[in-house]
This record gives C-alpha cells, structure tokens and sequence, in this order.
C-alpha cells in the first residue's frame, strides 16, 4: 500500500520544524554572543586603566581605589573630579553612592512589592487582582526619564517642604523614584512564585484550622521563598543600572558620607553624563569604561550569588516537603 | 537581565556608531550639513538651520547638542562639520584637530552669550560679586548670611562637567579651581533653572536665553564696582562680567555649503534669529 501524499506533508513539517529550531536556537545563543562581545568591548576599553603605562601616570589603581590630595599641600581625600588641573578619579564616593540609592530603593520597593503580591495572590477578590497586576504591571512601562522628572519637579519639592531637607535633591529622593521602577519587577516575580505555590498547601493549612493570614504568612510565604529572592535579586540589579532616575533627581554631588539625604553620584549617572563628552582614548575616557566594566561585573556576581543561594533554598524546600 | 543587555548594547551601538562615523566623503552636491555640540547653543543652531532650510531648498542642516566637549570630540574624530562650542577650543584639542586631519582649526565666533547667575524668585540677594560666587561654589562660604542674606545654608546647583558653561564658569569664575564636591550638578540649564525655582535658599548658573521663572541677579566685577545685568548692551560691552564668544569651529577653511551657511549665520538675518532667542549678535569687526 502506498500513501504519497503524507510523506510529502511530513517532510514539509519536518523541514519547518528544524528551521524553526534553528532560528529559535539562533536566537538564544544571539544572547549569549552578543554578552560576551559587551564584555570583550568593555573590557578592552578599560584595560588600559591597568596596563598602559601613558594612562597610568594619569589614572591608575591607586588613584582610583586611594585618597588623593586635591591640591598641593592639602590633606588627601576621596574625590571624583576628572575635570581639573590635577584631575581626581576616586571612585570611592560613585560606589558608597550607588549603593546608598540602591539600598534606599530596594529597602523601599521590596517590603511594598512582596505584600502587594501577597495580597493580589491570597487575599485580594479576583475582580480586584484584575485591575492591580495590569496597573502594576503598566507601572514598568513609564519610562524612566519621565520618573526622573516627577522625581525632580514634584517628589523633591514635596519631601523637602515636608521634612526641611537641606538638599532637594538627594539620595533618598533618587531612591524614592528608582523604587517605582523596582516594585514592578519584584511584584511580577514575587506574584508568579506565589501563584504557583500548590494549592493542596493552602487546602491542608486551612483543614489544620489556620486563618488564611496564618495560611499566607507562614505557608505561602516560606513557600514561595525562592521566587521571592529571585525577584528581589533582579530588583537589584534594576536598581543598580538604572540611570535617567538617578541622574535627574539625586544630584549628582560626589559626597562621601553615611547620610541618606546628602546628594550622591552613582556610576551609572557618571557614566551617562561624562561619557559623551570625553575625548576617545584619554585616560577620562578608559577611567570610565572601567566603571561600566566594574558594574557589570558588580552586577553578575550579584546574580550569580543571588541565583546559586535561591537554587540551595528551592533544594531545601523540596527535600522538606 | 535582558533589560540591562539591551542597555548596554545600546551604550556600545552608540559609542560604535562614533566611532565609525569618520570619513567625509566630499564631492556630492548638498550633502547635509552636520552641527554638533553646546547645548547653550542647541535651541539657536536648531533655529538656525529650520530658517536655513527653510530659503535654500535641498539643504539639509541637521544639529544635534550633548555639549561643547562632545562637539569637539567629534570635530576632532571627524563626525561632524561644524562644531558649536560655548568655550573656546583649548590647545591640545586643537593640537589634536591639526594631528587627525593636517589642518589646522577654523574658529568663527557667530553669537554672544552672557551666563547668568540664577537665585529664587523670593531670594533677597539683590546682587553679588565674582569673589563670592567664587567661595561659594569652591565651598568657602556655604551660608546666605556671609554675603546679606537669611541664616540659611546655601545650595548651588551646577552643569554637568561636559557642559561648555561648566568650563566657562570653572575658568572665569574659579580661576580654574575645583567646584566643592557639595556642588550639586544636573544635565541641562532646563534642570537647574526648575531646581533653582523650586528652591528658595539654592543658586544655579546658566544661559541668560533660559533666564525664564527664577530671577538673574546682576553680578559686580569688585566689592567697589556697580552691578551690572546681563542686556545687549553690557554684554556686546564687555561690561557685564560673565559674558563670553558662541563659537562655530570647522575643520580648516570651510567651504561649499558649510562655507555658505556660516556666510548666512554671520549675516543680519542669522544675527537677528540669535536676538530672537534670547542671545546677543557679535559686533562686527
């Protein structure tokens, strides 16, 4: 018996399927390539804050990492002023800078974003959840030059009218902004691990006599633990990137200090507002790539720890159950 | 993740495309003319060319900003004809120009500009002088009460470091000493004239073309001398102590449409657009 018409069909299909595999394959490795190039780039770019003897004399790892004097005879100090006689690469006060807004907007965005997806998932009436997720959701959406402007013209000018800040601008105001941009993505996390916690965990709680806020908090949550620090570990790396917000609405003093309202620079703000300008190849120039090469390399171990700490607690919670 | 990849692929696209642009390839009739650089200057260059264009059909005049020392950077790497700079071209970037393309630097000063200093409307600073400006912006003096006003402590907002005004006030205003690392810095005169209105106990400096919601105070030469505010007048005078040359810079002797362009800039139709926006013509030699 012969049936020609359904090879044919069949080697049609089978021919979409590899090309499609293929282009799918294609387009996940594009990722990693295209990962590794941005390493290569930046890399090569900041190399010669390490190697090239013309660059070292002007910026080297002791000017970066070690106070310097400011003038002849001065005492020493952490400070960022590339454009200056003697110019001052420290990028001390960038770092305690950058961590300070991220700290701030993380402090702010995680307790808001975890409780709210908590809710939306156990407690909130589906009608409600409906109209929250989406607005939250939206929320990512504003870009966040926008945010840095509302930051600047509306949040500054009411926290300073209302606390007396010296400064307007200022590390908690960044990091008040910057949070709106980090609950999104907490939130969308946090509410899928606690969605696909199963629903025989809450039906067994409830049959054991547990209100549902006793179900929530110690059934739901320690359940939907791992989901809740991935989410947190890529609302930290948000945080720490995120450049327009930070640019626009904390001031950009280089300040050295503990105080959460003093201004700060961060890097990401250094780099968007210095690196246009530079002249290719000055050591200004390299100085730069070496804080994008730094950050890049702050931000992967963060991901990597975050994600090797989550993978040993879903290990944990799975051995348990 | 992939967020911040597309970030940074952006960062590298941009930083590629600046590079690669070098290259001018000449012979082609009315190849657009590309402006680049001072912010100061962005709102006149974009004036400039829309009336430009507007009389000379199949001319393309196309401004971009990103401040003086990007225009110069680009000058220097060859993506850009003309580069717009609110301070002059230092030595060794000039050096450099010279060494990349063996020509040497055109510079064309084509407007006038006075930086004004920027308080808060309810200020009740009526006026100051170059010597306080200078200590309050390298840190020396950080209350109102030293120089007649309220016992409040002052908040000085700046341009960001790749601004031509941040250079220009650096060195007129400075003496080439560093700005306090208290001093707030913000991308764009726009910002810190919106910080500065928001802010009663803040002062801010930038261009006078931007002077719009906040109030310029006019700025003494000495503690002796009488205060002068920022108008035609004192500025084409010399007068008014913070006034300084816009330039145009070309690489070598323009020519061509850029060389017609510049002619229409210098001209009276072009001087009166730099009245219009809020800038001072140059006085012609």
């Amino acid at each position: 018996m012969t049936v020609p018409a359904l090879p044919k069909l069949a080697q049609t299909g089978i021919l979409g399927d590899r090309l499609a595999a293929l282009v799918i394959k294609g387009s996940a490795f594009l990722t990693i390539v295209s990962l590794i190039l941005i390493f290569v780039f930046i890399g090569k770019e900041a190399l010669p804050v390490l190697t090239s003897a013309e660059i070292r004399q002007e910026a080297n790892l002791s000017n970066l990492l070690l106070p310097q004097a400011p003038r002849a005879g001065a005492a020493p100090e952490f400070t960022w002023q590339p454009i200056s006689e003697i110019p001052k690469y420290s990028i001390l006060p960038l770092f305690a800078g950058t961590l300070k807004v991220t700290v701030i907007a993380v402090l702010i965005a995680i307790p808001l974003a975890v409780g709210a997806a908590l809710y939306t998932s156990e407690f909130a009436h589906p009608w409600v959840r409906e109209i929250i997720k989406p607005c939250i959701e939206i929320l990512a959406g504003i870009p966040s030059v926008v945010v840095g402007f509302f930051c600047l013209m509306v949040i500054a000018g009411w926290l300073q009218s209302s606390f007396g800040f010296t400064y307007r601008l200022n590390a908690l105001t960044a990091g008040i902004g910057l949070s709106l941009a980090v609950i999104p993505i907490v939130y969308t996390v946090a509410e899928d691990a606690f969605s696909s916690v199963p629903q025989t965990f809450r039906e067994g709680s409830i049959a054991m006599g547990a209100s549902s806020w006793q179900t929530a908090s110690r059934v739901v949550l320690p359940a939907g633990m791992p989901g809740v620090l991935a989410a947190c570990v890529l609302g930290f790396g948000r945080a720490i990137g995120e450049t327009m917000i930070v640019l626009m609405a904390s001031g950009n003093a280089a300040v050295l200090s503990w105080s959460p309202v003093d201004s700060v620079r961060t890097f990401s703000a250094t780099i968007a507002a210095e690196l246009g300008e530079v002249v290719q190849g000055s050591p200004h120039y390299h100085v730069l790539f070496f804080l994008g090469a730094f950050l890049f390399i702050l931000t992967f171990a963060i991901n990597l720890m975050g994600r090797w700490w989550i993978g040993r607690l879903q290990r944990k919670l799975q051995g348990a159950s | 993740m992939k967020r911040r990849c597309a970030v940074w692929l952006f960062l590298a696209g941009v930083i590629l495309a600046a590079a690669g642009c070098g290259g001018s390839e000449t012979g082609l009739e009315h190849k657009p003319i590309t402006v680049k650089g001072s912010d100061t200057m962005v709102i006149l260059a974009q004036r400039w060319a829309e009336t430009y264009m507007k009389e000379h059909a199949g001319v393309s005049v196309q401004v971009t900003g990103g401040g003086s020392g990007t225009g110069i950077a680009a000058l220097i790497n060859g993506g850009t004809d003309i580069c717009n700079a609110s301070r002059p071209m230092k030595d060794s970037e000039k050096a450099m120009v010279a060494k990349r393309h063996g020509e040497e630097v055109k510079e064309i000063p084509v407007a006038l500009d006075g930086v004004a200093i920027y308080v808060h409307e309810a200020s009740p600073i009526q006026s100051i002088t170059q010597a306080q400006l200078k200590s309050i912006y390298t840190g020396r003096i950080a209350n109102w009460r030293d120089i007649g006003g309220k016992d409040q402590r002052i908040v000085p907002y700046s341009r960001e470091n790749n601004s031509g005004t941040y250079v220009f006030f650096k060195e007129h205003v400075l003496g080439n000493e560093d700005f306090a690392r208290e001093i707030q810095t913000l991308p764009g005169t726009a910002a810190v004239v919106n910080a500065v209105s928001k802010d009663p106990a803040s002062i801010g400096y930038g261009g006078i073309a931007y002077a719009t919601g906040i109030r310029a105070i006019p700025v003494r030469r000495d503690e002796n001398s009488e205060p002068v505010a920022a108008s035609l007048a004192t500025v084409q005078s010399g007068e008014y102590p913070l006034s300084r040359n816009l330039f145009f810079y070309t690489v070598g002797e323009p020519g061509g449409d850029v060389r017609a362009f510049i002619d229409w800039v210098l001209g009276m139709e072009g001087q009166m657009i730099c009245e219009e926006v809020g800038y001072y013509p140059v006085v012609r030699k």
